[in-house]
């Protein structure tokens, strides 16, 4: 009883982390169709910038110091946000209408970043020191522990999804970016700034990625390369959730963390990777748009 | 790639500088800091073998990932080499020539490393090639060095099982690093193993050995796990490990997945003194990426760590730290990389050539003083006899050696010498 408790556990933490890195995705990939293999390399630059704030807030010392990480998330939020803004207006903006050569030009920027980090930060991982407030866990009963660090993360995202709802569905400039996305043609026509409203959403998409890295930052690897760990899992979880749909990436992160959390137990983590894969794909022979398909028309 | 591009033309640019900076060098201001050697020069005793570059200089090449995913490793291993070689160069050289380093870069992919490889000996004909770190790419460059006659000096712990001409192997063979640890696991009363590695053929291979030996000595296998390179969520692997309930998880994992690991078992709650585990691929350079206080009470098996106290140790690290900072470390791979740029200068003085088959006859039984202790080279096999260590990982992320052999142990790349590693040659 406690191992299934613990695994389903397990299961709730892998889909949070899961829907945290294709957050942003379903903004850039399911809204505007851009294929952004940098997106791994934002989130990579998210988790650096923990590592950078961390030093400055020591001289603070004993608890204070656990504040660095507070200051980190919305740090990455702006920086990511802001190259990711840049690299719509200067590359990306060059080749709308042309998926395939968004995913050439983004893969190019993603190695071109990654280099950048390795040359800034040095090849080796680098650590940070969990805050202490994030440190240890809730101990249900004998060996079933809830980690503070997954409950944050779990937090995080639901706040996070919340947020990026709110901002499609209430407010003025997500109901532009929605209307943008259904027809650009007539958006443009009806007086919306198009360009304008694919630069904020691909910023908001790469501002997703960063905050994921910070998150990352407490269970992962800090290095040059950690991006290309998460990248497929992200657009596996996109895809498989519908084009351009929040609720449907949300379902399914659930659905492949779940699977994957069963299948690694029962068998073993290499088996399990590939039999995620098949289901995924046989579940798109089925459905080709995904969990929830796109209602409006083209 | 417009990263690789702008890379190699700025290293072919580099090269050219230095080239040309070396033949200045050695054209007009011949370093008057050596008095024997230099007369030595103008009458070459016996310069046969791959044709030096210039006058009074050796080719020597460095072939390491300095990009991609291994460079996180191998970067440090390079400088090290670098540093031996700017050590033998200001104590005068080598046969009274300097040594000119050529690095490449592999880029963590195994057809480069190959063709890198060819490249170093067919077109710059360097006398000899330090590099490699994987398995992989060590196989990817073995028949490139056969074929040209090269000769190649690996500087990392590995599965066993080859013993190439061509290749002298300064890491551990597994009988110098996994089967002492596991005996002294068993001595400790730790018989219920965990064996979790990542999903390649040094993990397997080595997890073979492991099982066969735990066999034959009365140990058990409660779990066997392999996870993909670069997997990064292990809560179901611990939760695995909880049920099997090991007295220790021998640990195989190669790369960031430790990161990932090491903070989720300590998430979890599982300090070292709830769970150990010991590693084989994780050395101090590891640990700095994993983060001291995730990692302090583990345990791993190395020949070297950067406290083992022995004089020639303290002025190596010493040397390092001044060379590239002092929050660098040394680690085993490091050292051995280090220490083989050392055999292969000593085995040319004895020579007096630098050709290969010279070469390999003057290293046989050839002995160093290595930071590690002195290590001699197998007369057979082209391994090191080298002593073997097991350290527990400090708050500082150093090691405290909790046990060692103390004396350097012989080679066994095959494991001929144990009953129960018979059995194992036969199955596959």
């Amino acid at each position: 009883m406690e191992i299934v408790l613990l695994q389903a556990f397990n299961a709730l933490s892998l889909s949070s982390i899961l829907l945290l890195i294709a957050l942003g995705l379903a903004l850039s990939f399911g809204l505007m169709r851009v294929i952004n293999m940098a997106h791994g390399e934002f989130m990579m630059l998210g988790a650096y910038t923990v590592y950078v704030l961390q030093p400055l807030f020591a001289p603070l010392g004993g608890p204070a110091l656990g504040l660095y990480f507070v200051a980190a998330l919305p740090l990455a939020f702006l920086t990511t946000a802001l190259l990711g803004a840049g690299l719509e207006r200067l590359v990306l903006r060059h080749l709308v209408h042309r998926p395939l050569d968004t995913l050439l030009a983004t893969w190019g920027v993603g190695l071109v970043l990654q280099q950048a980090a390795r040359s800034l930060f040095g090849a080796p991982n680098v650590q940070v020191t969990t805050p202490p407030w994030l440190q240890g866990g809730i101990t249900v009963t004998g060996s079933f522990t809830m980690p503070y660090i997954r409950l944050f993360i779990i937090g995080m995202v639901l706040v996070a999804i919340l947020l990026v709802w709110l901002y499609l569905v209430r407010t003025a400039a997500g109901r532009r970016t929605r209307a943008t996305m259904q027809n650009r043609e007539i958006a443009a026509a009806l007086g919306v700034r198009t360009p304008r409203v694919d630069m904020l959403t691909f910023g908001l998409g790469s501002g997703l990625a960063g905050l994921a890295g910070c998150a990352l930052a407490l269970i992962g690897p800090i290095g040059p390369s950690l991006g290309t760990y998460y990248i497929v899992d992200s657009f596996l979880v996109v895809i498989l959730g519908g084009i351009g749909q929040v609720v449907g990436t949300a379902i399914a992160a659930v659905a492949i963390g779940g699977a994957n959390a069963l299948l690694e137990f029962q068998l073993s983590a290499s088996v399990a990777k590939v039999l995620v894969f098949v289901l995924v794909i046989a579940f798109l022979q089925w459905r080709p748009a995904g969990i929830i398909a796109r209602r409006a028309a083209r | 790639m417009p990263a690789r591009l702008s890379r190699r033309s700025f290293l072919v640019g580099t090269f050219g500088l230095s080239a040309a900076w070396l033949a200045a060098v050695g054209g007009c201001a011949p370093p008057p800091a050596t008095p024997t050697p230099l007369p030595a020069t103008p009458t070459p005793v016996a310069r046969a073998g791959p044709a030096p570059g210039a006058a009074g200089v050796i080719k020597v090449g460095i072939l390491h990932s300095l990009s991609g995913t291994m460079s996180i490793s191998e970067t440090s291993v390079k400088d090290a080499e670098m540093l031996a070689i700017e050590e033998i160069n200001a104590a005068g050289g080598v046969l009274g020539q300097k040594l000119e380093p050529i690095v490449e870069d592999g880029a963590s992919d195994w057809p480069t490393f190959a063709e890198k490889a060819r490249k170093l000996l067919q077109q710059d004909k360097v006398a000899t090639v330090f590099g490699c770190w994987t398995s992989a790419s060590r196989k990817a460059v073995l028949p490139v060095f056969e074929q040209l006659n090269g000769l190649l000096w690996y500087p990392v712990q590995y599965e066993g099982l080859e013993a190439s001409p061509n290749i002298f192997y300064t890491g551990a063979a597994p009988n110098q690093q996994i089967v002492p640890a596991v005996e002294w696991l068993l001595k400790e009363g730790r018989t219920r193993f965990y064996l979790l590695g990542s999903d390649y053929v040094f993990p397997r291979t080595a997890n073979e050995i492991i099982k066969a030996q735990l066999a034959a000595a009365g140990g058990v296998v409660v779990g066997e796990e392999y996870t993909p390179l670069g997997h990064t969520d292990y809560s179901t692997v611990i939760t695995k490990i909880k049920t099997a309930r090991p007295d220790v998880v021998f640990n195989t994992l190669n790369g960031d997945s430790n990161v990932a690991f090491f903070k989720q078992l300590r998430d979890a709650g599982l300090t070292a003194d709830r769970l150990l585990t010991l590693s084989v691929s994780i050395a101090e350079e590891e640990v700095r990426g994993i983060g001291p206080e995730v990692m302090v009470g583990h345990l791993a098996a190395w020949n070297y760590f950067q406290t083992t106290d022995t004089p020639e140790n303290k002025r190596f690290v010493a040397a390092y730290k001044r060379r590239y900072g002092e929050g660098r470390v040394t680690d085993d791979p490091i050292e051995a990389g280090y220490l083989g740029v050392y055999l292969w200068a000593r085995a040319v003085e004895r020579a007096g050539a630098t050709e290969v088959a010279r070469v390999r006859e003057a290293a046989r039984n050839l002995e160093f003083a290595a930071p590690e202790g002195t290590v001699k080279v197998h007369e057979k096999n082209q391994h090191l006899w080298k002593p073997v260590r097991i350290g527990r990982v400090r708050p500082d992320g150093q090691f405290d050696e909790i046990w060692s052999t103390g004396s350097a142990v012989e080679p066994d790349p095959f494991l001929e010498r144990y009953a129960w590693a018979a059995a194992l040659k036969k199955g596959r």
